[in-house]
């Protein structure tokens, strides 16, 4: 697949992979064996019938192939571009034995963008007589997959976000050159034209509780918010200016479009040399998104080895194609300010590899004495986040672990409280945008089931 | 959308707005703020609950004409709308019956005070009220104020009306014993007050207006440091102890922005944005 031309791409924020044309994509699905018994299938946590939709756009019927990747999976454009699909689908395929596996993901972008720009049809709701009202909380892949499985169902749907956009991590998070907003916002569309009510603005636990939605007359809450707290590293400096949070950095440039500052009055603020910690797909992310806001320098500093970094294999190959610098192996101790409050300095210590750790990863150990100073002006702490405990603080009998994550039972959804269901990373911890949904059809199928024992008394 | 239902200014570059919001105004505690977005391009910015109207289904909030969006928001009128409206957010003020509070204002902020004020008066406190402004003629809500408090001050930084600056609080201070303490106004205000409670140990409530980007903890751009540990001032906050407030950080992390938020400022007043200077 074509990608933007790398000394083009660094300076901005147009999407890096340019996808397949026509040609290349029935190429690509002519290679695929049409499995009676297909593995590929087994790897995806949706269960997209996956020699199905390649055959029909083997014959040219893209349109059907976007309706049968629908089938089970409301977000193809998404998925198809930032799916893990090498760990996934691809990792099974029979062809990937003997050479490269089909390229799953590349075909599923190409069906669902050939039926973005062809116009989408929109499939009949099917009411089954025990429609139900369902308030989901949160509009990211979790939340937005429920919506779409329970409205499709009959039920009356209403989703509440707290930011001034749905999509979740997908808006907000991910950057443009990865996954352009416009094809998010779309997906959104294809959702509300399903029948769901989208309310943004709303934040669940201040305007209203999980107990006053149900006190409103819904019949069952999911709730999918994410995991968007922020971790911190308790070290000297961190709220120094010029230290964000990911989070901070990526919604400043993301969701309220920083990097068009001043047409956008969101201002995102880059130094000359700039520290992203963490080794993951959003430290891979925030570097990227560095580098074409105009820092000169961009490292990522990651305390175990390359083989071990998080991030998908592809994301980091990117990072390092565009110039950014890995500084394994090491992790930072101690940031330093100038007389501004600004950061203008990081202490770092060398790692090395010792005993594996509760992850079976072997646990980085640093190397006294290694110390060494690092000159940055700008730092981005990317090293996980945790659900936001908003609902979890505010919601009674609604059972949690002890890193915040909400219990949820895996083949329904179901909460320890009656008629909540949860799914997504609020459950999970960060995770994936495929794992979030593969939890959520099932939460989707969990509360289809109460409702309709819940109307018909079976 | 969200519809400007009424607009005063109520002194200069001071305006107060009363927004259509019921699901908003129905939840609204004293001490919570909202978060508005004017435009497509527009910058999520904080603003204090000043009050509700359960009838009319409105939230009132009043704001300082400082910036860009304050600024923009300023030459809107009765019957425009706001793209967001987002709220309520953080936690309500502390308001039970302490016993005799003693409340101070500066500025814009007298009007989301009033609203605490009130709250405070319904659990049977006394209120000992100070009203500050800059001059006589940058005095707000003053007269809201003075209904509800049991003692009332006014003070203004040039001495035009009432006592010049704030220092004669350490004489009531000295004078009668307080059982708590609200202050909402600019940071510079709120260390000052603190610094002059801090030797009775008197709890000083003070509300943080650090920077913030989406007023629901998953940012980390609103942390400050309180007793040591890092907060959120949305989540956790905004009104925290000023006792246990590391008020420099704070102050230097909301200047983080102060060279782009002039150039915006400057970009919209060069292309006819400006209003008047107060
Ligand atoms: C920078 C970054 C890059 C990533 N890259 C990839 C990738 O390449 N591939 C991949 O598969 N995964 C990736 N992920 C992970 C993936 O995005 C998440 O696993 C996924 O989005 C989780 O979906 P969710 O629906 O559970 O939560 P989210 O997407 O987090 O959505 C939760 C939503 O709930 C809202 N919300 C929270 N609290 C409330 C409340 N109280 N009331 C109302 N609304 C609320 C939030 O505003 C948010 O919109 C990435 C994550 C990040 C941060
Ligand atoms: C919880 C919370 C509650 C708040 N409540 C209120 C409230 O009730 N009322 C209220 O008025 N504000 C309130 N604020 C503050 C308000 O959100 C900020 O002032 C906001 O940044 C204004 O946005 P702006 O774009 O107009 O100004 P910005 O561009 O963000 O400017 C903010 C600051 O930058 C400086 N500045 C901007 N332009 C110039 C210039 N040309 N020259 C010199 N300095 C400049 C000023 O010091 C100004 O205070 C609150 C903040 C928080 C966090
Ligand atoms: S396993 Fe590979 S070859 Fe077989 S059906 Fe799936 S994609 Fe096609
Ligand atoms: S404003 Fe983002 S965490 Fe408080």
């Amino acid at each position: 697949m074509a990608k933007q031309d790398i000394l083009d791409r660094i300076h901005n924020f147009y999407e890096v992979a340019l996808g397949y044309t026509e040609e290349q994509a029935i190429l690509e699905a002519t290679r695929c064996l049409q499995c009676p018994n297909p593995r590929c299938v087994q790897g995806c946590p949706v269960g997209i019938d996956i020699p199905a939709f390649i055959k029909e756009i083997k014959e040219g019927n893209y349109s059907a192939a976007a309706s049968k990747l629908k089938e089970k999976n409301s977000l193809p454009a998404v998925c198809g571009r930032v799916c893990p699909q090498e760990n996934q689908c691809q990792e099974l395929c029979v062809i990937g034995k003997m050479g490269d596996p089909i390229s799953i993901g590349r075909l599923e972008r190409f069906a669902a963008d050939y039926e973005r720009k062809a116009g989408v049809t929109i499939p009949e709701k099917q009411p089954d007589g025990a429609t139900g009202k369902v308030a989901i909380v949160g509009s990211g892949p979790a939340g937005l997959t429920v919506a779409a499985d329970l409205v499709k169902q009959g039920h009356e749907v209403v989703m509440f976000e707290s930011l001034h956009y749905a999509g979740g991590v997908l808006m907000y998070g991910i950057p443009e050159f990865r996954l352009p907003k416009e094809i998010v916002q779309a997906e959104v569309e294809y959702i509300k034209n399903l029948g769901v009510d989208v309310k943004t603005n709303y934040t669940i636990g201040r305007i209203f509780t999980i107990d006053e939605l149900f006190a409103d007359g819904y019949d069952a809450v999911f709730i999918g918010s994410g995991a968007g707290l922020p971790n911190f590293m308790g070290i000297e400096g961190e709220n120094l200016g010029g230290v964000y949070a990911a989070n901070e950095f990526l919604i400043r440039v993301n969701l309220m479009k920083g990097y068009l500052f001043p047409e956008y009055d969101t201002p995102i603020r880059i130094g000359k040399n700039v520290a992203v910690i963490g080794g993951g797909n959003v430290a891979m992310d925030a570097a990227r998104c560095s580098l074409r806001l105009g820092a000169e320098k961009v490292y990522i500093v990651y305390r175990r080895a390359r083989e071990q970094l998080p991030a998908r294999e592809e994301e980091s190959e990117n990072a390092e194609e565009e110039g950014i610098i890995f500084r394994l192996l090491t992790n930072p101790i101690k940031f330093t300010g100038d007389e501004s409050g600004w950061v203008n300095g990081m202490e770092c210590i060398k790692m090395e590899l010792g005993e594996p750790d509760a992850s079976g990863r072997r646990r980085p150990v640093p190397i006294e004495g290694s110390n060494f100073m690092m000159d940055v002006d700008t730092v981005v702490i990317a090293i996980g986040q945790t659900p936001n405990p908003l609902i979890q603080r505010t919601t009674d009998g609604l059972e949690t672990t002890k890193w915040g994550t909400i219990v949820a039972d895996e083949e329904t959804g179901a909460t320890s409280k009656e008629g909540v269901y949860a799914g997504g990373d609020v459950v999970s911890g960060a995770a994936t945008v495929i794992s979030a949904m593969g939890a959520a059809r099932k939460a989707a199928q969990g509360i289809h089931g109460y409702i309709q024992k819940k109307k018909t008394g079976q | 959308m969200y519809k400007i239902i009424t607009k005063e200014e109520v002194a200069p570059n001071i305006h107060l707005i009363e927004i259509a919001a019921p699901d908003v105004a129905l939840k609204s505690h004293p001490g919570q703020f909202v978060i508005i977005r004017l435009d497509d391009k527009g910058e999520r910015v904080p603003l204090t609950i000043a009050g509700v109207d359960l009838q009319k289904g409105t939230v009132s909030t009043a704001f300082h004409a400082v910036g860009k969006t304050t600024k923009k928001l300023a030459k809107l009128k009765a019957g425009d709308s706001l793209l967001d409206f987002s709220g309520p957010l953080g936690n309500p003020a502390e308001v039970e019956n302490f016993g005799k509070v003693l409340l101070v204002g500066g500025g814009v902020w007298c009007a989301p005070l009033h609203y605490v004020a009130v709250a405070l008066k319904k659990n049977n406190n006394k209120l000992v009220v100070v009203a500050a402004g800059r001059t006589k003629n940058d005095m707000v809500y003053e007269n809201q104020l003075k209904a509800v408090a049991d003692e009332f001050h006014v003070a203004t930084d040039d001495g035009s009306k009432g006592n010049e600056g704030l220092d004669f609080i350490n004489d009531i201070l000295k004078a009668q014993k307080f059982d708590h303490a609200v202050i909402m106004g600019p940071v510079s205000t709120l260390k000052k007050i603190v610094e002059m409670t801090k030797p009775y140990n008197l709890k000083t409530m003070v509300t943080l207006a650090s920077l913030m980007v989406d007023g629901t903890g998953m940012c980390g751009a609103c942390r400050v440091t309180v007793g040591g540990e890092t907060k959120f001032a949305c989540m956790d906050g905004p009104e925290f102890n000023g006792l246990d407030v590391d008020f420099d950080e704070l102050i230097s992390r909301q200047r983080v922005y102060l060279p782009e938020e002039r150039m915006a400022s400057m970009i919209y007043d060069k292309l006819g944005g400006s209003v008047k200077r107060g």
